[in-house]
């Protein structure tokens, strides 16, 4: 495990950013830091990055400890979420800015310079760009220049804050993947944020979510999707239904529907939760939960479907047979999550 | 072609210097301008422009190569010139404390930042005058080590930093607040030194205000006039100012030679001030295209 962070806790002021965050990353993993807004997960990278310092808690990098080091000497690559490039630099220079800063023992020859600088617009696939400025690409462009950037100091891990936060949708989806090849080409250890469940799904190979400064879980986007550590998780990562629930004796009643509680589940008040897509929608005389059609809207081969169960609305898909606003059928869960509460 | 579009071509020629814009109003804008430029400044300049010549060329060559005329002059333009290059390094200090670091207090500093703004020149004049004499509080240790500030061209150039340190800092301090944070953490994480960072990410971007706040403060303090003659002592070819020069002149009724001293002195402010800006259009250029 080359990055091991220990119970890292951050405030600022009377807000607690980061409250005791232990997290361990893989060489070369791609690892997502996923949470809503305010959760810490920005506050972490910058732990990382050394641009904040923890208030306790220890971060080691390949056995180094990372605390110690300053900023400057961590070499460790960071991509914001605005870019931040030098506006009075060519694409070329803001990508040989971190050579070109280096100790003259240090510092590669200029044709060096040059040359990586355009290996570097090759692998970013901005050929030719090297002399535009900043104000004259797009936003995607702009982002490719900063990863460029990022890696021309042959960082020994990459971090990036929200790197697709300020792009629309289309950009953001080839971003994405492209992203992921880089990271495989390259081989660095990759952490990245985002408060968009999807693309953390979509690109990592384990995603920490983190809630109140708090880890929640830290998994494959599977083991999240289908064994959420907790009810915010659940709700986090997907469309689901949640509802309070009961346990008693074995058996689980949720808004007026009893069915047996898996195996090994204490009794208590739980919160019931299932993916909508695994749900069967049957006619009221089968065994389910109760639910009152609201609206649907028809696409394609399914409705779109807003029901009504236990007080609370969702939204899902069913076949197009037996549904009507006003009627009442049966849903039942192939399978349900209980979280005690 | 069809004749209506030949006939439609020179029309569109002749108004092609006048870019279409959606926005209303710039012929009535324009005009305002316009009579407004003319009242208040190119009559009163081309009066100014045209008067000396009443002297004829070799009587205005005469006038302006005086050796009183051109020291004072030279020690105008010259106190201006160092006035601003100190006010340079004052006022960016001063923008990037009140910007960067918040200590109890900004809020007065900030507001006395414009108090030369305010306060009537010749208040600041006697004002620094009283304390840099060599009878004043510090005017009398600083003598006993042999400087003296009053009465001297020092004494010129303290002024000038005093009425032009406003611009430099009020040019520089909005530019400041815009430069966001992450550029420089960026830097940082690139492995730059702090020297590195101010001289090469944040320098570069406020160089154009500074350079604009420095030619405002240059400007301002080769006219100025209220502040420096209290100050100044006034000794012909050492610390007498070309303003006074040309008051003296009005007051011997010779219009023609105050004239003459006036434009040359335009002359040169408006060279200095041409360099300047073409040097700040070339700066703010870079990165914007």
């Amino acid at each position: 495990m080359p990055l091991i962070v220990e119970d890292i806790a951050k405030r600022f002021g009377d807000h607690v950013a980061l409250d005791g965050v232990s997290l361990q990353a893989r060489q070369g993993e791609f690892l997502a830091l996923l949470g809503p807004s305010g959760s810490g997960k920005t506050t972490l990278l910058r732990v990382l990055a050394g641009l904040e310092r923890p208030d306790r808690g220890a971060v080691s990098f390949g056995g180094e400890d990372l605390l110690a080091m300053d900023a400057r000497a961590r070499r460790i690559g960071m991509v914001f979420q605005h870019y931040a490039l030098f506006r009075h630099m060519s694409v070329a220079q803001n990508i040989a800015f971190g050579l070109e800063v280096r100790p003259a023992k240090a510092r590669p020859k200029p044709s060096e310079i040059r040359k990586r600088v355009e290996r570097l617009l090759e692998l970013v696939q901005l050929q030719g760009l090297g002399g535009r400025y900043p104000a004259q690409l797009s936003g995607g462009q702009r982002q490719r220049v900063a990863l460029a950037r990022a890696l021309a100091i042959e960082p020994r891990m990459l971090l990036l804050d929200e790197p697709f936060g300020a792009l629309d949708a289309r950009v953001r989806r080839d971003l994405r993947a492209w992203l992921r090849q880089i990271h495989d080409e390259t081989g660095l250890t990759t952490i990245f944020v985002t408060h968009d469940q999807e693309e953390a799904m979509d690109l990592a190979d384990r995603v920490a979510i983190l809630r109140d400064g708090r880890l929640e879980q830290v998994d494959t986007p599977e083991r999240i999707y289908e064994a959420p550590a907790s009810a915010f998780v659940f709700g986090f990562v997907g469309e689901g239904v949640q509802l309070p629930g009961e346990v008693t004796d074995g058996v689980l009643s949720v808004a007026g529907w009893r069915s047996p509680a898996p195996a090994g589940t204490p009794p208590g008040a739980v919160t019931v939760s299932f993916r909508t897509e695994s749900a069967d929608m049957l006619p009221a005389t089968a065994d389910g939960l109760a639910a009152r059609i609201l609206t649907l809207s028809r696409r394609g081969g399914s409705s779109r479907v807003t029901c009504e169960i236990g007080g609370q609305t969702f939204t899902l898909q069913a076949p197009k047979s037996l549904i009507a606003p006003g009627v009442e059928v049966r849903l039942a869960p192939h399978a349900v999550i209980i979280h005690p509460k | 072609m069809s004749p209506a579009l030949i006939l439609a071509a020179p029309a569109g020629a002749r108004r092609s210097w006048r870019k279409d814009s959606v926005l209303p109003g710039f012929p009535l804008a324009l005009g305002v301008t316009l009579t407004w430029l003319c009242l208040i400044f190119l009559i009163p300049l081309s009066a100014l422009i045209l008067r000396p010549w009443e002297l004829g060329p070799a009587g205005v060559w005469a006038v302006v190569t005086d050796p009183r005329v051109l020291a004072a002059l030279r020690i105008s333009f010259g106190a201006a010139a160092l006035a601003a290059l100190v006010n340079a390094g004052l006022g960016l200090l001063i923008a990037w404390v009140l910007v960067r670091h918040p200590f109890p207090g900004r809020r007065l500093v900030d507001a006395l930042v414009d108090l030369p703004f305010a306060l009537p020149t010749a208040v600041a004049g006697i004002a620094l005058t009283a304390i840099y004499a060599p009878n004043g509080p510090l005017g009398r240790p600083l003598s006993e080590l042999g400087v003296q500030v009053a009465y001297t061209p020092l004494g010129i150039i303290l002024a000038l930093i005093f009425v032009g340190l406003p611009f430099v800092v009020r040019t520089v301090q909005p530019v400041l607040e815009d430069l966001s944070q992450d550029v420089e953490e960026a830097a940082l994480t690139l492995g730059a030194k702090p020297p590195q960072i101010a001289w090469r990410v944040v320098m570069p971007a406020i160089a154009p205000a500074l350079l604009t706040g420095v030619g405002l403060a240059f400007a301002r303090a080769a006219g100025e006039y209220g502040s420096v003659i209290f100050i100044a002592g006034n000794m012909p070819l050492r610390s007498e100012i070309a303003p006074l020069l040309i008051v003296i002149k009005l007051e011997q009724f010779d219009y023609a030679g105050a004239a003459a001293v006036g434009l040359a002195m335009l002359v040169l402010s408006f060279t200095g001030l041409l360099i300047l800006n073409s040097l700040q259009a070339v700066l703010a250029r870079r990165g914007r295209a």
